[in-house]
């Protein structure tokens, strides 16, 4: 008996709401009063959130024979609720008066519901729309600003997400034959029979979408120039929302779909997550502009976030590291792009001496990126934890090691960061921007008590 | 929250409390920091008292903290935690008090050396994997910022380094603690449960590699050869109170992780590997003084020395896993232990009257100064006490520890490890020799080109460093105060590493 109650579905209904009727209000709204529209987008987020902390609370079910109500969704849907509202409340003193604003939150709103629909489906067909909803309002977004980096940028984001997005199709068509459906539970029962090197081809171009929306390698060209050419706001949604969901994607395909040992899974993604960390790492080395730095440490970021997916179905660790790596790496990536929104600049030099502009914001800067880092007790640290046993009780002792090493190379770039912030020269910028400091600051608590606090957070989740 | 939580806790509030009050004087600033790290060390006094010198654990919490991975906020003392935490308290009051005359920042710089004494109390207090990896980790970011903040010479680069190397030594510390936890059964980082019984009991293999993890990870941090190299760049650029608590108490954090964790949760492994443990300990004591005896810089030669100190610890921790006489390896711990509370002594007052020279004459450099004696006679007794207590002088607590150590490994029995302990006592040979050379050089004689310079020890300063000096007396004339604690817990480790 199909279940299709739409009350399952109230968080997305909510921020669906939301949009649509951001939409007709900003069409009617004078400019100077379109801020209305983000307070209504604020609203329809924080009613989700509390939606769906209240739906985490049942047992499991399907509804629509195409969207899971289980762990992976619950996690998916209050990280991505929480981290765009933090966005939102980041956009509200840039985005002032600009004369899109409206639009703006809308196309945030939808890209939003796009990935927690990525992250709770269990049907190839329903993963493609999601994929879509997720990634065309992104693109719209990185050209926000109507610059040439934000034109380029959008081009560039546009174009790959295309590509990927057709070999995406092409894979669920392959799959779609092989396995006699689009379910993950017809695909579970049938791939097992299917001809093995076909079921790697399906796989692998199944991989390209998810890839591109996760920023893996090789994957992962649009990352830095979409991060530095689109405002820093839409830099910090798009580098942060949708890994959510492609990630819970991933994981739930790896878990639900593959019967075990189809595809070669496992040596597959442990290969691509190595390039992403290795590569990501590589590339942040040099960089002198904060946004590119960050840019690659979200690369990176992904290649750690893989290692739980290659070992999905191996080990009883593996869910619970993705979801928790996900919530952690959400608020503390949210939290450094604040600092970058409150300076205002994107050159190294322009953090000079920042803890003499003020304290808070350069304590916040240092746990964030100390967080990201793995130091213990930010969240990432129990994120991380998590990876590298799940990795261990996976039999991948080697791709710990291997995460373990390029955390210790990450240290090196986050510190050409920090230490300017306590000793370099002042530069006499502009003033920071208070709403974006304590959005900050605000970020930096919750990655704190995210990992002292995170025996309750992982008893729930 | 029992005292032992107040204790590990008290200097970190009071560090942000510091924040809380605007407009702080300098003076106001490092006198709180003082009173917070006296009221530590009298809390830390009544513990030692309270918890007498039985061999079981005293003021114990276990509370939850991530349950669903079986980890706990599990700390409580015993006899090898109880000495550790009074020298931390004690030598972070020694610091506090030598810092009277700091000027830059030091707000700052107080707040992060309570946050450091927080660390490190946490540390030895710590009765579970994942809590002792929480104060391991956030020690290297502490130091790191007393480096780079207030350090001199090419301090970037050497905290640089310092972060770089001791980090990536955590998270191989990490990953053999994760070993460790997905080998026990069921599943868990309480260190308690994880002595009773001993996890990967039956796959010798991995045990081993679970061991080469930890091992690797606590040897950077201790340093033995070849992990040593951040050190002497780490001591030489950092300030004076920095190194001291750098030599004195986050270098024990390794020494420490060996008699806690690798010992008695990797019994097996220990003692099949005991001769290679033992092996890379004798090289950290030879290789330790040799180094030191070409140093000219003064700061370089005491790292050095630190890394020929701690070489003994590991030879005697070593000893213990090889087969012998039980009454010999007991002597062995106990003398590790003792060497641990009187490295971190001497060794914490070395680097600050070394520091006292850099303020005075801004060099290490031995070769430009020459009868200290006459110009500056307290600092040149105190030089040579110090240098007399390092090699190893009896009536000096480094004596009790060395030569608890020798008569421990000569007397397990075995040629190989009489030949061990013959070539340990070549390393206090020249040991001696380099401190001699050092009196020769700095202290006696005729005067140097900096000489002039250097004036005598202001009172804050001689009440930082005399006490440490003071109390290695006190441990070298009579041990008993201290052994009494250390023998309850020096059996159980080696009837833990028997098993």
């Amino acid at each position: 008996m199909m279940r299709e109650n739409p009350a399952d579905l109230l968080p997305e209904l909510l921020v669906l709401g939301a949009a649509v009727m951001g939409l007709l209000a900003g069409s009617f709204l004078p400019r100077a009063r379109q801020w209305i529209v983000g307070l209504l987008c604020a609203i329809g987020l924080a009613g989700g959130l509390v939606a769906a902390a209240f739906a985490a609370r049942r047992t499991d079910l399907m509804t629509f024979d195409a969207f899971m109500l289980d762990p992976v969704t619950h996690v998916t849907r209050v990280v991505v609720l929480a981290a765009t509202l933090l966005v939102i409340v980041l956009a509200m003193s840039p985005m002032r008066g600009h004369r899109r604003e409206s639009e703006f939150y809308v196309l945030i709103l939808l890209a939003a519901l796009g990935t927690i629909a990525l992250g709770a489906t269990s049907d190839l067909l329903v993963l493609v729309a999601a994929y879509l909803l997720a990634s065309i309002p992104g693109y719209a977004l990185a050209g926000f600003g109507k610059d040439a980096p934000g034109t380029e940028a959008a081009l560039k984001y546009f174009l790959m997400g295309a590509f990927l997005g057709i070999l995406m199709l092409t894979g669920v068509t392959l799959l779609y034959g092989l396995g006699r459906g689009t379910s993950y539970e017809m695909l579970r029962a049938e791939l097992g029979t299917a001809p093995d090197g076909a079921v790697t081809v399906g796989v692998v171009l199944l991989l390209a979408g998810l890839l591109f929306k996760a920023g893996a390698v090789p994957a992962h060209f649009w990352v830095p120039d979409v991060t530095e050419g689109a405002p820093p706001v839409v830099a910090a949604f798009v580098t942060t929302v949708p890994k959510i969901g492609a990630f819970a994607a991933l994981y739930r395909f790896a878990a639900e779909a593959l019967p075990p040992g189809a595809g070669d899974w496992p040596p597959l993604i442990a290969i691509i997550a190595t390039a992403t960390m290795t590569l990501g790492n590589l590339a942040a080395f040099a960089q002198d502009n904060v946004r590119r730095l960050l840019a690659y440490s979200t690369v990176s970021q992904a290649g750690y976030l893989l290692v739980p997916i290659a070992v999905a179905g191996r080990t009883d660790l593996a869910e619970p590291a993705l979801l928790f790596y996900l919530a952690a790496y959400a608020v503390t990536n949210v939290g450094a792009f604040a600092v970058v929104i409150a300076v205002g600049r994107d050159d190294l030099a322009a953090y000079g001496a920042l803890v003499r502009r003020s304290r808070l914001l350069a304590i916040s800067l240092v746990i964030c990126l100390l967080g990201l880092v793995g130091t213990p007790p930010a969240a990432v640290f129990v994120g991380k934890l998590l990876m590298f046993g799940a990795a261990l009780d996976g039999r991948y002792a080697w791709l710990a090691v291997v995460a373990a090493v390029n955390s210790v190379a990450s240290v090196f770039y986050y510190l050409r960061w920090i230490v300017p912030a306590f000793t370099g020269d002042a530069e006499q910028g502009r003033g920071l921007d208070r709403v974006a400091q304590w959005t900050a600051c605000l970020a930096a608590a919750g990655s704190l008590a995210l990992g002292v606090g995170s025996g309750v957070a992982l008893t729930i989740g | 929250m029992n005292v032992l939580s107040l204790v590990i806790f008290l200097p970190l509030a009071v560090g942000l409390g510091l924040y809380a009050v605007p407009r702080l004087g300098a003076r106001a600033v490092t006198w709180t920091w003082i009173a917070a790290c006296a009221v530590d060390l009298a809390l830390v006094a009544a513990m030692w008292i309270g918890h007498g010198t039985d061999g079981g654990i005293s003021y114990e919490t276990d509370a939850r903290w991530i349950p669903s991975v079986r980890a706990g906020y599990h700390i409580g003392v015993d006899g090898l935690s109880l000495p550790l935490l009074a020298l931390t308290s004690l030598l972070f009051l020694a610091c506090a008090i030598y810092s009277l005359r700091q000027e830059r920042q030091v707000r700052a710089f107080a707040a992060l050396f309570l946050f450091l004494q927080t660390v490190s109390l946490g540390l030895f207090a710590a009765l579970d994997l994942l809590l002792f990896f929480v104060f391991f980790d956030l020690s290297i970011v502490g130091m790191y910022f007393v480096i780079a903040g207030w350090g001199h010479g090419d301090r970037t680069r050497s905290a640089l380094k310092f972060f770089l190397y001791t980090f990536l030594g955590s998270l191989v510390l990490l990953l053999g603690f994760i070993g460790l936890y997905l080998g026990a059964e069921p599943h868990t980082f309480d260190m308690v449960e994880l002595t009773r019984t001993p996890p990967l009991a039956g796959s010798a293999g991995l045990a081993g590699l679970v061991l080469l993890a930890i091992g690797t990870g606590l040897a950077i941090k201790t340093p033995t050869v070849p992990f040593h190299t951040w050190l002497p760049p780490a001591h030489t650029d950092a300030p004076a109170a920095g190194s001291a608590i750098l030599a004195g108490i986050l270098l024990k954090m390794g020494t420490y992780g060996f008699v806690r964790i690798a010992m008695p949760m990797l019994p097996d492994a220990w003692r099949r590997y005991a001769w290679v443990i033992i092996i890379v300990g004798v090289i950290s004591v030879l290789y330790g003084a040799l180094v030191a005896y070409a140093q000219e810089d003064l700061k370089r030669l005491v790292a050095y020395t630190s890394v020929n100190h701690m070489g003994y610890i590991i030879v005697a921790l070593g000893a213990a896993g090889a087969a012998g006489d039980q009454a010999a390896r007991r002597l062995a711990v106990t003398g590790a232990v003792t060497q641990m509370v009187s490295h971190g002594l001497i060794t914490g007052a070395l680097f600050l009257l070394a520091g006292v020279l850099y303020g005075r004459a801004g060099t290490y450099d031995m070769g430009r100064f020459g009868g200290l004696a006459g110009r500056a006679p307290v600092f040149s007794a105190l030089v040579a006490a110090g240098a007399f207590a390092s090699l190893g002088l009896p009536g000096f607590s480094g004596f009790i520890a060395e030569f608890q150590i020798f008569t421990g490994v000569i007397g397990s029995g075995g040629a190989g490890l009489a030949v061990v302990g013959a070539l340990a006592i070549v390393g206090i040979l020249i040991t001696a020799a380099l401190f001699l050379r050092l009196l020769h050089r700095a202290v006696l004689g005729p005067p140097g080109e900096l000489t002039a310079r250097v004036t005598d020890l202001r009172p804050s300063e001689a009440g930082a460093i005399v006490p440490l000096l003071l109390l290695a007396v006190v441990i070298g004339v009579a041990p008993r105060l201290l052994l009494d604690v250390i023998e309850p817990i020096s059996a159980t480790v080696v009837s833990l590493v028997a098993r």
